[in-house]
């Protein structure tokens, strides 16, 4: 479904993603680890259609359409959802509004009438209780005042709602207790069907012994510089990065 | 990113108004220009008594000696005063006692506008004085307001039918010599709605007036009276748009509110006057003076605005707290989009003991858009424990336009508290973002930021006022957001 191919990005001319090929099918959990600043929330904000990162090379087609020439709204509506590592507050604007455009939007783009009031409230209750969100966060302004784990929660929220094809989660199990990153991770897995893709990016081991990836590599420096199944992710827990930079940097 | 805002400020262009049509009505022009003699002819065609002329005549003679004011953060280009009709009627049969005597072509005008005359047609619940260029076209509902004792009329019919009502109030809260619109608008003022609530009587509809500017080169210059006697309430709404034109038409109302003891009343505006284009050219100049006397014990005005339209919008509906423990609130939403200019606000004047008066102003500006605010806060010697709560925030779209605020606060008793908060933020592209990545337009994500940073206005609204100012916030800020 997702076909990224030699992708060379820069921001504000400095070249953060160098070459970059992945294939997500359909069905398929990949895991994208790596240290700090190696490019992997740039790589999500290529995917999602963010403005400021530049394309220098490469493409990307999602069910064969060239993806970079789809505005933002509209990758969101065939599907992709991202899930912020920083999610933004955005004060005034009601969960409940905010979430009623966005399903009324995607079900537009699907040919289907908008939600009446009464079913758009059950569907908001029924995904309220499968990621185990407080109702209470549902009637406030969007993130406004949320605490870091209640924003991560709340993407998962969002996520369930819009029930994408691919789901970008980036570090959405950082800054979550032992119980938000089980109902996340459960969240997850229940929303998981047959077709549909998921691409989790976290820096702990621990989020994917709930999420079981198929792959999971290793951005380094701007290239995905390993790719293995899931025991590569405990390998990494165990002994940090540095043995991949050595290996990476010999090569060079 | 900096292209980006490139491309949000170039596409500032398609900003739509959509009540820019003309109706081609036959009209009653008299001439153009401003003299004692323009003034009795305004007065002879519409049968006025005398009292009423001389008011008038005063009230010139003393805009003669004025000029006018500029210590607004506004570009006002030179208007001359005699180069505009002062009087300008959509010629009828008579006056419209039933709506067959009312001519198609204003039926249609007012329905398009969605003001439909019919009572049948109407929004339940709400009666309209419906006024085109200088006078009143048709106030429905009439009977079933007469039914509680509330009376709803034109200015012009009130003058005829309610004269010593009219001459004990009107003039008695913003009086000619106010200032220079004031006494412009005294002078010449052709039609608006007279409304008064009896003792004790809940007023049992919403009552609004709408204002439409049809003719060319003319000025609309109504005078709004509100009377709302002890024990009472009223929910009051007033509309208003023109055609689209090259020239600047001037609009300068006077609104007079009286509350006595335990009235309450709510004055809701939604001001949709033609902008001008996005080049700055055309529009109304809107220089209204607005103000409200909590004169009972106990009464309660509340202003609410929300303000989209006209070019240049001069206007600080005003509440002078002088009954014990009166209210006094203004709740306003001011747009400034293309070049236009707004510098609005309100006074707040504490004379009783124990008043109290909340400000919420919300400010948005988008292309090259100025918008000020401007308020006073005045708490008087007498004032034991006033207090005034005021927030006034500011939203900017893009980076050529520009928020302003000016609160002054003079306190003459040290039992008062007045607090004053400000911000000013931006819609950031973050936000923008977000609202994308759920399927939400630029132009949907900017809406909904926009209602929701302007909420704890429009919820000041009547309901079905809400809505539609809600649609028009978003219209009036199309295209400026790429
Ligand atoms: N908007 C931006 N402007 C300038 N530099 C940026 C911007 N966004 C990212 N970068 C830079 O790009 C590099 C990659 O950042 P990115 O956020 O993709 O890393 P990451 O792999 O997600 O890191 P982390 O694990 O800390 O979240 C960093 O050096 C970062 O400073
Ligand atoms: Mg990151």
């Amino acid at each position: 479904m997702l076909s990224i191919q030699n992708l060379k990005v820069a921001i504000e001319g400095k070249v953060i993603l160098k070459s970059i090929s992945l294939e997500v099918r359909p069905g398929e959990i990949h895991a994208i680890m790596g240290p700090n600043g190696s490019g992997k929330s740039t790589l999500a904000a290529v995917l999602a259609g963010r403005s400021y990162p530049q394309i220098l090379e490469g493409t990307v087609t999602w069910f064969g359409r060239n993806l970079l020439e789809i505005p933002p709204e509209e990758r969101s509506r065939e599907g992709i959802f991202l899930g912020f590592q920083y999610p933004i507050e955005i004060p005034g604007v009601s969960m409940v509004n905010f979430m009623k455009t966005a399903v009324n939007e995607h079900r537009k783009y699907k040919g289907l009438e908008p939600l009446s009031a009464s079913d758009f409230l059950k569907l908001m209750r029924e995904k309220k209780e499968l990621v185990e969100i407080d109702s209470k966060l549902a009637n406030r302004s969007v993130n406004e005042g949320f605490s870091g784990g209640e924003k991560k929660k709340n993407e998962i929220f969002q996520m369930a709602m819009l029930e994408p094809k691919l789901a970008i989660l980036d570090e959405t199990d950082s800054g979550l207790d032992i119980d938000a990153l089980r109902i996340v991770a459960n969240g997850v897995n229940k929303l998981k069907r047959p077709d549909n893709s998921v691409i989790v990016i976290t820096h702990y081991q621990r989020l994917l012994d709930y999420i079981i990836p198929d792959f999971v590599h290793v951005l380094y420096d701007g290239r995905i510089v390993k790719s293995a199944g899931k025991e590569l992710a405990l390998e990494l827990e165990e002994k940090g990065y540095e043995w991949i930079k050595k290996e990476v940097n010999n090569q060079a | 990113m900096a292209k980006e805002q490139d491309k949000i400020l170039n596409d500032v262009a398609s900003g739509e108004y959509k009540y820019g049509f003309y109706t081609d009505i036959e009209t009653e022009k008299i001439p153009r220009g401003l003299s004692e003699d323009i003034i009795k002819l305004i007065s002879s065609k519409k049968g006025e008594p005398d009292w009423l002329l001389e008011f008038r005549l005063k009230a010139f003679r003393h805009w003669q000696t004025m000029k006018m004011p500029r210590w607004a953060n506004l570009k006002i280009p030179e208007i001359n005063y005699q180069d505009i009709v002062y009087y300008a009627a959509p010629k009828q049969r008579k006056t419209a006692e039933s709506i067959d005597d009312i001519d198609p072509e204003l039926k249609k005008t007012f329905d398009k506008l969605g003001i439909p005359l019919e009572e049948q047609k109407h929004l339940t619940g709400v009666a309209v004085d419906a006024v085109m260029d200088s006078v009143s076209v048709k106030t429905t509902f009439k009977e079933t307001l007469a039914e509680a004792g509330v009376i709803f009329c034109s200015f012009s019919e009130a003058v005829r039918e309610y004269p010593e009502l009219v001459k004990r109030y009107m003039g008695s809260v913003v009086p000619y010599t106010d200032n220079f619109f004031a006494a412009l608008n005294s002078a010449v003022f052709s039609d608006g709605s007279f409304c008064y609530i009896p003792k004790g009587v809940r007023c049992p509809m919403e009552l609004s007036t709408y204002f439409r500017i049809n003719a060319s080169n003319t000025g609309q210059f109504e005078r709004t009276l509100l009377v709302a006697d002890e024990e009472s309430y009223v929910s009051y709404l007033e509309g208003c748009t023109a055609p689209m034109r090259d020239e600047n038409q001037l609009h300068a109302a006077v609104v007079e509110i009286i509350a006595e003891n335990n009235a309450e009343v709510k004055y809701s505006t939604v001001q949709n006057w033609y902008p001008g284009d996005k080049e700055g050219k055309g529009g109304i100049f809107n220089f209204v003076t607005k103000r409200g006397l909590c004169r009972g014990e106990n009464s309660k005005i509340s202003w609410t605005q929300v303000e989209t339209g006209s070019a240049i919008t001069w206007k600080y509906p005003s509440c002078i707290l002088r009954g014990d423990n009166s209210v006094g609130e203004f709740y306003s939403v001011a747009v400034t989009n293309h070049y236009q200019q707004a510098d609005t606000g309100t006074k707040m004047i504490h004379i009783g003991k124990n008043t109290r008066s909340t400000i919420v102003s919300k400010g948005i500006s988008a292309g090259f858009g100025q918008n000020s605010y401007r308020g006073l806060v005045k708490v008087l010697k007498k004032a034991a424990n006033a207090r005034n709560f005021s927030q006034c925030d500011s939203l900017l779209l893009g980076d050529k336009c520009g928020a302003h605020t000016f609160p002054y606060i003079e306190v003459d008793n040290p039992t008062a508290i007045v607090e004053h908060e400000a911000t000013t933020s931006k819609i950031g592209e973050d936000q923008i973002f977000y609202c994308n990545q759920r399927g939400i337009s630029r132009e949907d994500a900017v809406g909904l930021i926009v209602n929701g940073y302007a909420r704890e206005v429009l919820n000041k609204l009547p309901m079905e006022f809400a809505v539609e100012a809600q649609k028009l916030l978003q219209i009036s800020l199309e295209g400026s957001v790429g």
